[in-house]
């Protein structure tokens, strides 16, 4: 419901880019592209191939250091030098297919990389962790995001692909302070495992965290997004609405068989 | 059910299952097997390899192999006996002197698998021959004798038993520091955050990174933190036989490879108990030393070993395949 409240052109800007370009040699890939994300809302990002989705999603995650243009979280400024500049600034990524680890248990690929260590000497002289209140902690958010998983010390390659999935989501939706960004989520995900994932998104969104959703998969980006960024020739083509715009229209948008101006005026969003 | 039972790592018993087998097989085909005398024998014949397939497994566990560790051990010998009987040195500094040679080499290995991106296997069977050759020209490849205590310390042995009904058994301390490294390998590798790190840097490089894990940094420590092992198993190879030999760690070097894989480390990276290392290398030093009263001839005892490595990887192989 307050998702829905906030989901208004009056909601803050939590995340802006402004004529961002990214060249890599000849190619350009970003040719000053705009982005805006809103508070509690989620936001999917389509396009072709080659039109600068990818480009545009790593420059927000710090993966990509773009050329010219401007980032601003919570309306300041800010710089990425790598995923981690981005990750301490709350911003989570979920890359497709390389999110986990798979030998490794549940509560372990949740805090990979930033375990919690026991207190004093312990923990930080030898850097021995703090498995108790790792597990205790796993399962208090995997209970908070309604994902059925019983046991945090299984191995994640004994989880179905959607339940990985759901695992990746839930760490970056645990730890995410400002936004979490999800790079095609939903794909090579049967109907029950995808719907399972984007359920899974609804109540992070709900959770107060904005997502932005890069996706291929029209009917899940109908179903779940707020608004839609359309990416055309590395520039932002149009934001729609969901709710007011047919699929055969964003497609036609996204390939360029339609202009931005043949749309109907309430498709905008 | 099914989530409760593969809890249980069936895969980490397998080494122990089979240590048992052996042990049987000998205890009935010769009467002087089950002595504790000879067991003890069997540790203090497994110490090199042993601490050999430590560094071993921390490589194998980033999906990478060492070819170079008998090699790099018998330089790191050889530089110890050398510097403290040619040169004089204080035993503890000529000590001190092997284990950053080992560690060196350890940090090369490192540093042009990172930085030059080579594969582990070309860059150690490059450093498996520049070890070698320096080894045999810095020694003129004569074994050095005449060494002074302080090198053949961890050779020494004492008393245990003599109560509770068992015979009184000689234990060396050089089985005792096998025993205490692996200890704590197993528990830094288990509860420290880069013991974990270096699980997923061998399960999943890309995931690893991508959580802010410096991988390039763990796989250069990781090498050369295996150079300081391949340096202490030079000091107990030295202890053992009371000489710096240029030719030692030839079989060892294969050995220590074979452990890691008969104790179940997957060669793939990511998975494994570094105590399965300790138990593989034990089968090795059982089968050497039951086939040998036994009376059967070493170059068939190699011959049983390769069969073995074979064998453990099959099945190693074979039980994944049920698993996925």
């Amino acid at each position: 419901m307050t998702a829905q409240e906030m989901n208004t052109p009056s909601a803050p800007l939590v995340m802006q880019a402004k004529g961002i370009v990214k060249r890599y040699g000849q190619v350009t890939a970003l040719d000053g592209t705009d982005f805006e994300l809103r508070a509690g809302e989620i936001l999917a990002v389509i396009g072709d191939n080659g039109a600068g989705k990818s480009s545009l999603i790593k420059a927000l995650s710090g993966a990509t250091i773009p050329d010219e243009g401007e980032l601003l979280l919570d309306g300041q400024p800010v710089r990425f030098k790598s995923p981690i500049d981005a990750r301490r600034k709350g911003i989570e990524t979920v890359y497709q297919d390389l999110a986990v680890a798979p030998a490794m248990t549940i509560a372990e690929n949740l805090f990979l990389g930033r375990e919690l260590l026991k207190p004093g000497p312990l923990g930080q002289l030898f850097r021995l962790l703090d498995k108790k209140r790792m597990l205790e902690q796993a399962v208090t958010r995997m209970a908070e995001l309604k994902v059925g998983i019983r046991s945090m010390t299984q191995a994640v390659e004994t989880l179905s692909g959607g339940q990985r999935q759901c695992v990746a989501v839930a760490r970056a939706a645990a730890f995410a302070q400002h936004v979490v960004i999800l790079d095609e989520p939903t794909a090579a995900l049967g109907v029950k495992e995808g719907n399972m994932v984007l359920e899974l998104i609804r109540r992070v969104r709900d959770k107060g965290l904005p997502v932005i959703l890069i996706s291929h998969n029209m009917p899940h980006v109908f179903e779940i997004a707020d608004r839609i960024h359309i990416q055309r020739l590395g520039r932002r083509a149009a934001v729609v609405n969901p709710k007011t715009i047919s699929m055969s229209d964003t497609v036609a948008v996204m390939t360029g068989a339609k202009t931005v101006d043949e749309l109907p005026d309430d498709a905008h969003a | 059910m099914k989530s409760s039972t593969r809890n249980i790592p069936w895969g980490a018993l397998g080494p122990w299952l089979a240590l048992l087998a052996t042990c049987l097989f000998f205890a009935t085909q010769t009467e002087r097997f089950l002595t504790a005398q000879n067991l003890s024998l069997v540790l203090q014949q497994v110490m090199v390899v042993g601490v050999l397939a430590i560094g071993q497994t921390l490589i194998i566990l980033t999906a990478g192999i060492d070819l170079s560790c008998g090699m790099v051990m018998a330089l790191g010998g050889v530089v110890m006996t050398k510097f403290a009987v040619n040169y004089g040195m204080d035993p503890y500094l000529a000590i001190l002197c092997g284990l950053a040679v080992t560690t060196g080499f350890g940090l090369i290995n490192g540093l042009l698998v990172t930085r030059v991106k080579l594969p582990p296997f070309i860059v150690t069977l490059g450093t498996l021959n520049i070890a070698f050759a320096i080894t045999q020209i810095y020694s003129k490849a004569q074994i050095i004798p005449n060494l002074p205590p302080e090198l053949t310390f961890l050779g020494n042995t004492f008393v245990i038993g003599n109560s509770m009904g068992f015979n009184a058994t000689e234990v060396s301390l050089g089985t005792i520091t096998m025993l205490v490294l692996y200890v704590l390998a197993w528990r830094v590798l288990r509860d420290t955050a880069p013991g974990r790190h270096l699980y997923a840097v061998g399960n999943a490089p890309e995931a690893a990174r991508l959580t802010g894990i410096r991988v390039d940094r763990v796989l250069i420590m990781v090498y050369a933190l295996a150079g300081l092992f391949y340096g202490i198993a030079a000091l107990l190879s030295v202890a053992r036989t009371g000489v710096g030999d240029p030719n030692a760690g030839q079989t060892e070097n294969l050995d220590a490879i074979t452990a890691v894989v008969l104790g179940g480390t997957s060669l793939f990276g990511g998975r494994g108990i570094i105590l399965g290392s300790l138990v593989g290398a034990v089968i090795v030093g059982v089968f050497r030393n039951g086939l040998t009263l036994m009376g059967v001839a070493s170059v068939y005892q190699t011959l049983i070993t390769g069969i073995l490595v074979i064998l453990a990887v099959a099945a190693d192989q074979m039980s994944r395949k049920g698993a996925r």
